[in-house]
């Protein structure tokens, strides 16, 4: 983990409200591991003190990228920001996905609009290819399609409002496979809370090993200020375990999701 | 130049130190900095066992500050043992553990504990975490239970104590004074200020607590003036802290009172603050023709 100066390639508005931001970050990003994260700190933005954490997209040599949606003044402040100018990153932060093995099971991610983003590394290194399936709201919201399917990767799209895909949750495309081929499946998913409950439920039910990354508000990144906690299963009930350090990746049979209500 | 300072029999080689809870075991920040730098560790709340802590979300962001509501998570003194004090007592700058009870007797028992173990820099009673129902800030806002804490820790450790004041009272002069009374060699001042924010739009309070404790930049005047009157109405040392993100900060404490300070919210989002602290006073001091640290304690100056 190391704390650095990043400077930003470029930083481009992929489609609607989100955008794809490379910056120059040597000492991490030869280190990145799928599914861990990076924690920046936009300088301009002096009011708002906290890191954003943002999962680490594409690397390519010295270089890394996010994807990433203007939600609020963090992430508005960041599409303000161009080429040449410096951003302070932690990172490679977080636990992330485990790659399959050639010889293991077939793994199917599950992507949830910008989550997408988070397992792109993981197709990329696996040694087996699979299927990503991925949903979103509309069109707009279904990013880095091209990409997968440059890795070899099937792709099936959902869209709640059929504008692009199938019409749908990307969990009734999910059970449309596995109601068939479900023996020897890896579930892997990245996307909004409901979604990812969903695909625990679902790898519950047809015995399948599962890997969630999960989002909590999150203040440090480090695992000191234990804000961005949830609940894990123990031997007599429950704990909570920090998402930028045991996570954000958790085996999905060990979340305790009762307690999150 | 000489930047060590003295809290009670606890030297410190510098006068920058971290407050409670905001840089975890020290253990986290290890891989960032160079902690032997550093003027003390001091480390998250500890009471006798394991607390789970309050639900999410524990954290707020507000204009210029932190709003949390953790709930005080920890390890209990023996997990605490057993998982964080091999690395810490490694460290060659002293360790102050911040412990906290539910009832007097619970923190004259952690006090024990402490004092058995051996090592330890120096206890931190925290009488004022605002988050708790019970313990933490009932016995920071109540001068007689304040000195109850206070004279039945000192009963039961010769271990400095440092008694971290609430800033949820309407003077802090008579707080400071019964914790130097029943025997704290020294206080922190301040902690965590009662707040609250809400989510318009769900009509929600932004934190699942409800209420939660304000840090930051933006209570640092605040915690100034606090720093101010408390150093006026005792003799015994004082680690100011509220909001520090550079010398700058950090000297305006000392100048209010402090003999040393703690750097809070801004590890988290910058966790090389406490060493660029630590440079800065240096370079202030040198440029001032300062020879000691402790001179710059209470230097303000006010005109007549």
């Amino acid at each position: 983990m190391f704390e650095q100066t990043a400077q930003i390639v470029a930083n481009e508005r992929a489609a609607g409200p989100y955008f794809r931001l490379v910056m120059r970050a040597p000492a991490i990003a030869p280190r990145v591991q799928p599914g861990q994260f990076v924690h920046v700190r936009v300088l301009p933005m002096k009011e708002a003190l906290l890191r954003r954490p943002f999962s680490i997209f594409q690397v390519a040599g010295d270089t890394l990228s996010i994807l990433f949606k203007t939600i609020g003044q963090g992430t508005e402040a960041l599409a303000r920001m161009g080429a040449g100018e410096e951003l302070s990153l932690l990172g490679p932060l977080g636990h992330g996905f485990t790659l399959p093995r050639s010889d293991g099971e077939i793994p199917l991610l599950v992507a949830g609009g910008y989550g997408m983003a988070a397992m792109y590394l993981l197709a990329q290194r696996s040694p087996r290819k699979g299927i990503v399936f991925v949903g979103g709201r509309q069109r707009v919201d279904i990013l880095c399609e091209p990409e997968f399917r440059a890795l070899g990767w099937e792709v099936r799209v959902t869209t709640e409002d059929g504008s692009h895909g199938e019409k749908g949750l990307v969990t009734q495309a999910l059970l449309a496979e596995l109601r068939p081929h479900a023996a020897g499946r890896k579930l892997f998913a990245c996307g909004p809370t409901p979604m990812l409950q969903a695909v625990g439920k679902i790898a519950d039910e047809f015995n399948l090993p599962a890997e969630l990354s999960l989002d909590e508000h999150m203040g440090c990144g480090l695992g000191v200020c234990l804000a961005c906690v949830i609940p894990i299963k123990t031997s007599d009930g429950w704990e909570y375990q920090r998402t930028c350090s045991e996570g954000p990746v958790f085996d999905a049979r060990d979340i305790a999701w009762e307690a999150c209500l | 130049m000489n930047l060590s300072v003295q809290i009670g029999n606890l030297t410190m080689p510098n006068p920058v130190t971290v407050a409670s809870g905001t840089f975890g075991y020290g253990v986290e920040y290890a891989r960032l900095l160079d902690l032997n730098q550093l003027g003390a560790v001091v480390v998250k709340g500890i009471r006798l066992n394991p607390v789970r802590g309050h639900p999410t979300p524990r954290t707020a962001e507000v204009t210029s500050g932190l709003l949390n509501a953790i709930g005080l998570q920890g390890p209990g003194v023996d997990g605490f043992i057993r998982k964080y004090w091999p690395f810490l007592k490694a460290l060659k700058v002293p360790t102050i553990v911040n412990i906290w009870g539910t009832t007097v007797e619970e923190y004259a028992e952690v006090a024990r504990r402490f004092d058995a173990l051996g090592g330890i820099g120096a206890l931190e009673l925290n009488v004022s975490c605002p988050n708790l129902k019970e313990g933490g800030a009932q016995f920071g806002t109540d001068v007689k239970l304040l000195s109850q804490v206070v004279a039945a820790c000192r009963q039961a450790t010769k271990l400095p104590l440092i008694t971290k004041l609430s800033p949820n009272v309407p003077n802090i002069a008579p707080y400071a004074k019964a914790a130097e009374a029943a025997g704290s060699d020294a206080l922190s001042v301040t902690n965590s200020f009662p707040a609250m924010a809400i989510d318009i739009e769900t009509r929600r309070p932004k934190l699942a607590n409800v209420t939660g404790g304000l840090t930051g930049p933006c209570i640092k005047p605040i915690a100034v003036k606090l720093v101010w009157e408390a150093a006026k109405a005792v003799k015994i040392p004082i680690i100011g802290m509220g909001g520090i993100q550079n010398a700058a900060d950090a000297i305006e404490f000392m100048m209010a009172g402090a003999t040393a300070v703690a750097v809070g919210t801004a590890n988290f989002y910058e966790p090389q603050t406490a060493l660029n602290v630590i440079a800065g006073i240096r370079e202030f001091m040198e440029r001032h023709g300062i020879s000691e640290a402790r001179q710059l304690t209470g230097s303000l100056q006010i005109a007549k």
